[in-house]
């Protein structure tokens, strides 16, 4: 198959009609390009062959019998290994879970396969998914495929190198604080954090459970809106589920944006923003403008004290999740036996890595008597006051357009040294999260290196119709397409 | 915020986590760093501002919940399957009650 690395959801639907291939020739043809590739950009951790024929078998099955095998019949699917996958091993990107085999499936990933996605392989991504450059996997960093000397952002690197170097059309991510926009805007593909609530995590290995979100990654806005289409909705397994319609978002991908408001937040166009990325989003800008559309400047006042909110918030509720983790119940116990406090202990040091032991420290710090007060209940009140501001500016505007990370793809090793700098450059997607929004980051062109830059469309609580919308006439008019 | 090595070693200890001396220097100069950083919060009155613990969408505070209906959960043979330890349909820990 000539084509395989560019096909979009409609083209594999096309091409299982005209009978140009099947569902098994496409999915060995998706497991033959990405086991080949994966020696350069390590972006899977595991396939699965058995799971993926499986599924595919059945579509061509339905297909011959005339039947309809869902919207995403026969698409190959690469989901990030925090996903539980059922009898697959689920490893989060950690020595301690790394012969851990799930119990069940996410909701997601049930709700995929019933639409008739063939999912092939489970995607490297940061231990837990927490980093912004995916150089925190126990299993080796993955190489950002449009240029492989650089990072391809974090923690989702690996559900966003697979769609970005063609080994998988769509694939599933999360975003805790930018884990699925960030590496979409690094790798130059589209990427979707719906509004918390939306999407059921059900089955979604718990970092900070009041950010954690499941989206998709795709080629383009439309197949974007496709998966998110089929894994949106209320699911009675997850109480943070919302009951709140979906919709059609295929159908609201029409082009009309004229007259639609956009909100420019000053505050995101401060310092430390590069000048290349500065210039790219300004050139996006008046892309929607020629569209119709109405630029404003608004004002989130609140946003400089994002990070410190975030990073109180989200190591918190990390700690107390990651608790789990001791030695009984999932996998791995140390060998060095003693005590139960000393096999506690000895279990954890051995299995988390470096990242995650800064985020249990902090998070149990910030959570400890004394402090709980200080640090915890400050950033929660904090929050409060960044969600007011998402609020109040949405009752004046449609979306919001800003900048997805203040920087492109850096290079393997540049920063992981100084951990607070990384958290620092997450400030652009990490306020709308804790707001709850919804978001999408849309390729916006190159920096003169060749470097993809993302342009994040940002939507008030369940309006990702609008913010669909929008990208999709962008991506339209800008006629950049990941090749 | 000056964090001590003393701090860090009791931190380790609730989060049960057994740390080098090396790491427990690198951790407690890491913690001091972004603890001074996250100080900036004190810059904000907030004696008028509610928590937020979650996003709230506008359904009642039940509109998520489930019925409260007894359904198939994980029997105890898949319960126990990634257990490092089990047996008797039990997970095994070393022992902690001395005779």
């Amino acid at each position: 198959m000539e084509n395989y690395k560019t096909l979009t959801i409609d083209e594999i639907q096309q091409g299982l009609r005209s009978g140009s291939f099947s569902a098994r020739e496409l999915a060995h043809e998706a497991l033959r390009v990405s086991k080949a590739e994966n020696e350069q950009y390590n972006s899977f951790i595991h396939f699965c062959p058995e799971r993926a024929m499986e599924a595919a078998e059945l579509v061509d099955a339905e297909l011959a019998a005339g039947k309809e095998p869902g919207p995403l019949g026969g698409v190959p699917v690469a989901v990030k290994d925090v996903i539980m996958t059922e009898g697959l091993r689920t490893t989060c990107g950690s020595r301690i879970l790394e012969n851990y085999v799930a119990h069940y499936d996410a909701t997601a990933v049930e709700r995929l396969e019933k639409a008739g996605a063939v999912i092939f392989g489970k995607t490297n991504c940061d231990e837990f998914a927490m980093g912004s450059s995916n150089e925190n996997s126990a299993f080796g960093c993955v190489r950002n495929p449009a240029v492989p000397e650089r990072v391809p952002g974090g923690s989702s690197g690996g559900s966003a190198a697979a769609v970005a170097g063609g080994f998988a059309p769509v694939s599933l991510g999360t975003d805790t604080g930018g884990s699925i926009r960030q590496p979409a805007s690094f790798c130059g593909v589209v990427g979707v954090k719906p509004t918390y609530g939306r999407v059921s995590r059900y089955g979604l290995t718990a970092f900070a459970s009041s950010l954690d979100n499941i989206g998709p990654f795709a080629r383009t806005v439309k197949d974007a809106a496709t998966v998110l289409g089929v894994i949106a909705g209320y699911d009675a397994n997850d109480s943070t589920c919302a009951k709140v319609d979906t919709s059609d978002y295929q159908a609201a991908l029409d082009g009309d944006v004229n007259g639609l408001k956009i909100g420019v937040p000053k505050e995101y166009y401060a310092e430390g923003l590069d000048a290349e990325v500065r210039e790219r989003i300004e050139y996006g800008l008046k892309i929607l403008e020629s569209l119709g559309c109405a630029i404003v400047e608004i004002s989130l006042p609140h946003t400089e004290y994002a990070v410190a909110t975030y990073y109180l918030i989200c190591t918190a509720e990390a700690s107390a999740n990651l608790a789990r983790y001791d030695g009984v119940r999932y996998t791995r116990r140390s060998n060095e036996t003693g005590t139960l406090e000393q096999m506690y202990a000895k279990t954890r040091a051995e299995g988390f890595g470096a990242e995650v032991t800064r985020r249990i420290i902090l998070g149990t710090y910030v959570l400890s008597a004394g402090y709980y007060d200080a640090y915890y209940r400050k950033a929660q009140k904090a929050r409060s006051l960044i969600a007011a501001d998402f609020k109040k500016a949405f009752q004046t505007v449609d979306a919001i357009v800003t900048p997805v990370s203040p920087f492109p793809a850096f290079r393997l090793g540049e920063k992981v040294s100084d951990p607070l700098e990384m958290y620092l450059s997450d400030i652009y997607t990490l306020t709308s999260s804790l707001a709850g929004n919804t978001g999408i980051s849309v390729p916006c062109g190159e920096t003169s290196e060749g470097l993809p830059i993302g342009m994040q469309i940002l939507a008030d609580h369940f309006n990702e119709v609008t913010m669909l919308k929008l990208a999709d006439a962008f991506e339209r008019d800008i006629g950049f397409k990941v090749q | 915020m000056k964090i001590t090595k003393k701090e860090v070693r009791y931190i380790a200890r609730l989060a049960n986590l057994e740390l080098s001396e090396e790491a427990i220097t690198q951790y407690s100069k890491d913690l001091e760093e972004i603890l001074t950083y996250v100080d900036k919060l004190n810059e904000l009155d907030t004696s008028d501002v509610e928590p937020m613990a979650q996003v709230i969408y506008d359904g009642t505070a039940i509109s998520t919940m489930k019925e409260d209906a007894p359904a198939l959960s994980f029997d105890q043979e898949k319960a126990l399957r990634e257990s490092p330890l089990s047996g008797a349909g039990h997970f095994k820990v070393p022992k902690v009650i001395e005779r």
